[in-house]
C-alpha cells in the first residue's frame, strides 16, 4: 500500500441497520427504568464527576444507544458513584444502577458472553 | 394528485438559458484534465446543433481558485471577471457560455453582488478602465455549458447514433449523475431544478436512454473543496469524501459516473486510483473502477464520436468496458496516438486498479 502523505478519515454516519445493541440491551432488560430517560441533562448538570473532568451522563447515554462501545469504556471509570443524579433525575430512573451495568456489560462484551 | 400545482411550482425551478449566440468562457483546468471536452462542446454546438459561440483566445482564468484559496482578493477577481464581460461586449454578444462551475458560480455571485451593490459595480468599472481602457456591458444571460447540452438533449436524443443502453443485456446503463456544488448550492435559481432537485445531468441521461441512480450520498460534495486538496495534508479530508460517496453508490452498480463541474470529474476519478493505491479498494465488481466522464464526453459517445478523439484515454479509471457496453467499436491500437498517428508514451499501470 502507498503512503502519500495523507489517510482516509473513517465517515461519522450512523447507520441504524448497523448499531451495536448489545451493551443497551443488557442494561433495559436489568434497569427498565433507563427506558424512561428523555436526555433532560439533569444528571449531568449535577454531576460531581462532570465538574472535575469531561464526563457527561446524557452524552453517554447518548453513545449507549448509538452502541459506541469504545468510547464508552474510555468514559466510564470517570463516574465517582456518588449517586446525586439518582436524587435529581425526574424520571427517577437508577442511573447507579445505570453506571454498574455499564461496567458489568462491558466486561461481558469483553467476555464474549453476549 | 394536483399535477397542474405541482406544475407550476416545477416551473419556478427552470432557469432561462439563451438559444444561440454564446460568448464561450472557457475553464483553466479542464483543458488539462479532460483535454478534449471543451472542443467537443464547441464540435457539437457548431455542427450539430448550428449555433454560433465565440471561442476567444484572450479569455483567460478567472481566478476562482486562487479566490477560492485566500490568494486573489474579491476585487482582482471581480476586476479580472469584469474584463471577460468586457471582451464579450467588444465580439457582440450578450449571453456567457461557462465551462467551468467553479467559474459559473464565481460570475453568478460577482453579477449578484453588482446587483445588490451599485457603487461596487462602478469602482470595478474603474479599476478596468485604469488597467485596460476597456468597458463592457452586464451580460444578459448566464448559462453554465451543462445547461446548453441540457437544452438541446432532445435534439441531440434525435441524432443519437448509440443510446445509454447496454447492447448487451437491453438495459439502460445505470448512472450516477454528480453537480458541482457551485453550480446551484450558492444561487439555486441559477440552476436548472435548484439546488434541491437539479436535473441539468439527469434529464440529459434519461433522454438518451439511460437510468439515473438515485443514492443515498447523491448530493454530498465530491471533496474538491479547493483548500482540502491544495494543502497536501488536508488532503485526507477531500479523499474521504470521495470514499463515502463512492462507497454509497457502489451497491447500485453504477455503470459510470457524469459530473458537470472539473473538479468532481477529476477527483472522483483520480482518487479512485489513490484509494486503490492506499486501501486496495475499488468501487466496482471486476476492478476496474466506475468510469468517470464529463457530460461533452456522454453527449461526444451519444453522437457516435471516436472515444480516442473524446479524449477518454486522458482517464485515470479507462472507458473500455464501458465502451464495450455501449456497443461502441473502437481501435485499441490508436488509443495513444496523437493526431498525426506517432505513438504517444504509454502510462505506467497502477499496481491495484486494473487497466
Amino acid at each position: 500500500m502507498r503512503n502519500f502523505g495523507f489517510t482516509t478519515t473513517k465517515s461519522r454516519t450512523i447507520d441504524y441497520e448497523k448499531i451495536d445493541t448489545r451493551l443497551i440491551s443488557y442494561i433495559l432488560q436489568n434497569e427498565p427504568s433507563f427506558n424512561a430517560c428523555l436526555s433532560c441533562g439533569s444528571c449531568t448538570a449535577i454531576c460531581s464527576a462532570g465538574n472535575l473532568t469531561s464526563f457527561n451522563i446524557r452524552k453517554l447515554s447518548l453513545q449507549i444507544r448509538l452502541g459506541d462501545i469504545e468510547n464508552t469504556k474510555l468514559e466510564i471509570d470517570k463516574c465517582m458513584l456518588c449517586g446525586k443524579c439518582l436524587l435529581e433525575c425526574p424520571r427517577g430512573i437508577n442511573t447507579r444502577n445505570v453506571i454498574m451495568l455499564i461496567k458489568k456489560g462491558l466486561n461481558i462484551i469483553d467476555k464474549n458472553e453476549i | 394528485m394536483n399535477t397542474e400545482a405541482k406544475k407550476q411550482i416545477w416551473s419556478s425551478y427552470q432557469k432561462e438559458i439563451a438559444d444561440n449566440n454564446y460568448y464561450y468562457a472557457r475553464s483553466c483546468i479542464r483543458q488539462n484534465f479532460f483535454p478534449a471536452s471543451e472542443v467537443t462542446f464547441l464540435r457539437i454546438l457548431r455542427e450539430e446543433l448550428n449555433k454560433n459561440i465565440f471561442d476567444d483566445p484572450n479569455h483567460t482564468t478567472c481566478t476562482g481558485i486562487g479566490y477560492h484559496s485566500d490568494i486573489v482578493p474579491f476585487d482582482t477577481i471581480q476586476t479580472v471577471v469584469a474584463r471577460h464581460f468586457a471582451l464579450m461586449t467588444e465580439a457582440g454578444l450578450e449571453n456567457v457560455a461557462i465551462s467551468c462551475v467553479t467559474s459559473f458560480g464565481m460570475y453568478t455571485e460577482i453579477l449578484d453582488l453588482w446587483h445588490h451593490f451599485p457603487e461596487q459595480l462602478e469602482k470595478i468599472r474603474e479599476y478596468l478602465y485604469k488597467a485596460t481602457k476597456r468597458e463592457f456591458n452586464i451580460p444578459k444571460n448566464i448559462a453554465h455549458t451543462s445547461d446548453i447540452i441540457y437544452k438541446f438533449r432532445n435534439e441531440i436524443a434525435e441524432k443519437a447514433k448509440h443510446k445509454l443502453i447496454n447492447v448487451q443485456t437491453g438495459e439502460p446503463l445505470n448512472v450516477v449523475e454528480h453537480i458541482g456544488c457551485h453550480y446551484a448550492k450558492m444561487f439555486p435559481t441559477k440552476g436548472v431544478g435548484g439546488a434541491e432537485f437539479p436535473q441539468v445531468l439527469s434529464g440529459m441521461i434519461e433522454s438518451w436512454g439511460g437510468n439515473v441512480v438515485d443514492y443515498p450520498e447523491r448530493r454530498h460534495c465530491c471533496g474538491f473543496g479547493f483548500r482540502n486538496y491544495l494543502v497536501q495534508a488536508n488532503r485526507g479530508y477531500s479523499v474521504s469524501n470521495t470514499k463515502k460517496k463512492l462507497e454509497s453508490m457502489k451497491p447500485y452498480k453504477p455503470d459510470f459516473i457524469v459530473a458537470n463541474c472539473p473538479g468532481c470529474a477529476m477527483f472522483m476519478d483520480k482518487w479512485q486510483y489513490t484509494l486503490a493505491e492506499m486501501e486496495g479498494v475499488t468501487y466496482d465488481e471486476f476492478g476496474y473502477g466506475i468510469p468517470v466522464l464529463t457530460y461533452e464526453e456522454m453527449a461526444g459517445l451519444v453522437l457516435g464520436y471516436n472515444p480516442w478523439d473524446l479524449g477518454l484515454q486522458m482517464h485515470q479509471v479507462q472507458c473500455e468496458p464501458l465502451l464495450d457496453k455501449l456497443g461502441i467499436k473502437y481501435d485499441p491500437k490508436a488509443k495513444y496516438l496523437d493526431k498525426n498517428g506517432n505513438q504517444m508514451p504509454l502510462p505506467e499501470k497502477p499496481s491495484c486498479l486494473k487497466v
